[in-house]
């Protein structure tokens, strides 16, 4: 079986896989990352994205043997200790969830977003979360929280650049 | 659904590939960003006994100048794609249709050469390569050889590779000045596949359209030029020339798309029945060289 290694949150795993194993599966059925959903056998709901060198994925259409040597940030690696990310807290703010079960997609989506478009219209936000579908909220107070969330990320890069 | 098993190969150089490809069989896929192929497999829809990863190989990256033509790497993301400022300057029809496919995370990993040698008539970017006479450079253990956009297609899902050959790049044609260009592609919710795509390119010369390239989405089982259409706007005036304008009714460019769908073979699904994908045809076509003519 081939031998990979992944950073996933910022530890650094060795593991043999299956080469048919995908990377959803590695982070919640051998690493314990349970914080990324699976919502779809098709590659449209988004419920599983992660960041994959940087870059917005979704794990379920990615293999584990394709991360070899990849850098995984999941919806469980963004907090600082006890301090949320402030998308996180912006979600939680707005009331962007219902079930839930998008929302740790819907994040790492909008994190992903904003490295492109910093400050996104609301036009903007829309188009930047296609990939991802909420069957809870109808995607109002999605699209506000991640206005927040820019807006405090925003300030805090002020904060640590002045 | 987990895939079924499959050995996995990761070449270090398309020569290796290509040898693997030979050693594995015809039951071998060659897997690039497999946005695609990664859901037929989770589906059950497709057992390859091997997949042959050349995803990080070098020699199938990068988007480069070269004369009268842009080179697209096959491993080029459609993120890559929508960012190229050489694809943007040299053949923004290119970067047009690519940032309507899917969604971001999507586009982050799927590819250029992976859309095109999926061959799926309702992915956007075949009819682009169609309308713009794009050519595909392959290679096998046997040697190099180039396909024109015309001879790609073969069926639904079949392009004119062998299963030992390898899609290295596609050469896409600078037109040069005078050329407008639009992506027109129907679809009724966000990141889904176009129900109907029209790819138009259109060369203007005082107020008239010289020459149209016409490239359908989703109209059979292949990509197709729209050929009657492409002859009637020959020499058509551009009017309304501003959005907007009313020309006393007469419309000349909409008359001559009248025939969009000429020796056309539209599908039936349960997004539309052929008779309605004509009548887009028909009406996106109007739109896009419209659209293209007065860009
Ligand atoms: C949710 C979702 C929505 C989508 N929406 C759209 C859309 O609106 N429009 C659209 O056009 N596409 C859409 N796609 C498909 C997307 O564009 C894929 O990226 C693309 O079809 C395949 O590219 P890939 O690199 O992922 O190829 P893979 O999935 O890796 O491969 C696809 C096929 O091509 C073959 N192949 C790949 N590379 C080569 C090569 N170099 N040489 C020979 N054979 C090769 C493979 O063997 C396989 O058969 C969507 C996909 C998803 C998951
Ligand atoms: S689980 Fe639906 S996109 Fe990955
Ligand atoms: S909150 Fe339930 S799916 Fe989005």
């Amino acid at each position: 079986m081939p031998r990979i290694t992944v950073t996933v949150d910022g530890i650094r795993y060795d593991e043999e896989v299956e080469p048919r194993l995908l990377l959803v599966h590695l982070l919640r059925d051998r690493l314990g990352r349970t914080g990324t959903p699976i919502g779809c056998d098709t590659g449209n709901c988004g419920a599983c994205t992660v960041m994959l060198d940087g870059k917005s994925a979704k794990s379920c259409s990615v293999l584990a043997v394709q991360a070899d040597g990849c850098d995984v940030v999941t919806i469980e690696g963004l907090a600082t200790g006890d301090r949320w990310h402030p998308m996180q807290t912006a979600f939680h703010q707005e009331h962007a969830l219902q079930c839930g079960y998008c929302t740790p997609g819907m994040i790492m989506a909008a994190i992903d977003l904003l490295a492109e478009d910093p400050d996104p219209s609301e036009e903007a936000i829309r188009e930047g979360l296609e990939g991802n579908l909420c069957r809870c909220t109808g995607y109002c107070n999605i699209v506000r929280a991640v206005r927040r969330g820019a807006q405090a990320m925003n300030e805090a890069s002020e904060v640590t650049t002045s | 659904m987990i895939p079924a098993a499959f050995d996995y190969v990761r070449p270090q150089s398309v020569e290796e590939a290509c040898s693997a490809l030979a050693d594995a069989g015809d039951e071998a896929k060659v897997l690039a960003g497999g946005q695609s192929l990664l859901p037929l497999l989770r589906l059950r829809l497709a057992y390859p006994t091997a997949l042959v990863d050349v995803g990080r190989l070098a020699e199938l990256q990068g988007i480069r100048d070269e004369s009268d033509h842009v080179f697209i790497g096959s491993m080029a993301t459609h993120y890559d794609v929508v960012r190229s400022p050489l694809i943007n300057a040299e053949c923004p029809l290119v970067a047009m249709a690519t940032a309507t496919v899917a969604d971001p995370a999507v586009r982050h990993r799927g590819t250029f050469g992976g859309s095109l040698a999926h061959a799926d008539p309702a992915g956007d970017l075949p009819a682009v390569a169609l309308a713009l006479d794009c050519t595909f450079v392959v290679r096998s253990g046997s040697g190099e050889r180039e396909i024109p956009a015309a001879d790609f297609f073969v069926d639904y899902l079949e392009p004119a590779l062998s299963p030992e050959e390898i899609l290295l790049g596609v050469r896409v044609p600078k037109l040069g000045p005078g050329w407008g260009y639009h992506y027109e592609k129907f679809h009724r919710t966000a990141q889904s596949w176009a129900i109907v795509g029209v790819a138009a390119a259109v060369r203007r010369s005082n107020g008239s359209i010289e020459e149209a390239r016409i490239g359908l989405t989703n109209m059979a089982s292949i990509p197709v030029r729209a050929r009657a259409a492409e002859t009637a706007l020959r020499g058509v005036a551009i009017t309304p020339a501003v959005p907007g304008e009313t020309n006393g009714g007469a419309d000349p460019v909409r008359d001559a798309c009248g025939d969009a769908a000429a020796d056309t073979s539209p599908p039936a699904d349960l997004h539309a029945q052929p008779d309605y994908r004509r009548h887009l045809a028909r009406v996106l076509t109007h739109r896009a060289v419209l659209t293209a003519a007065r860009a």
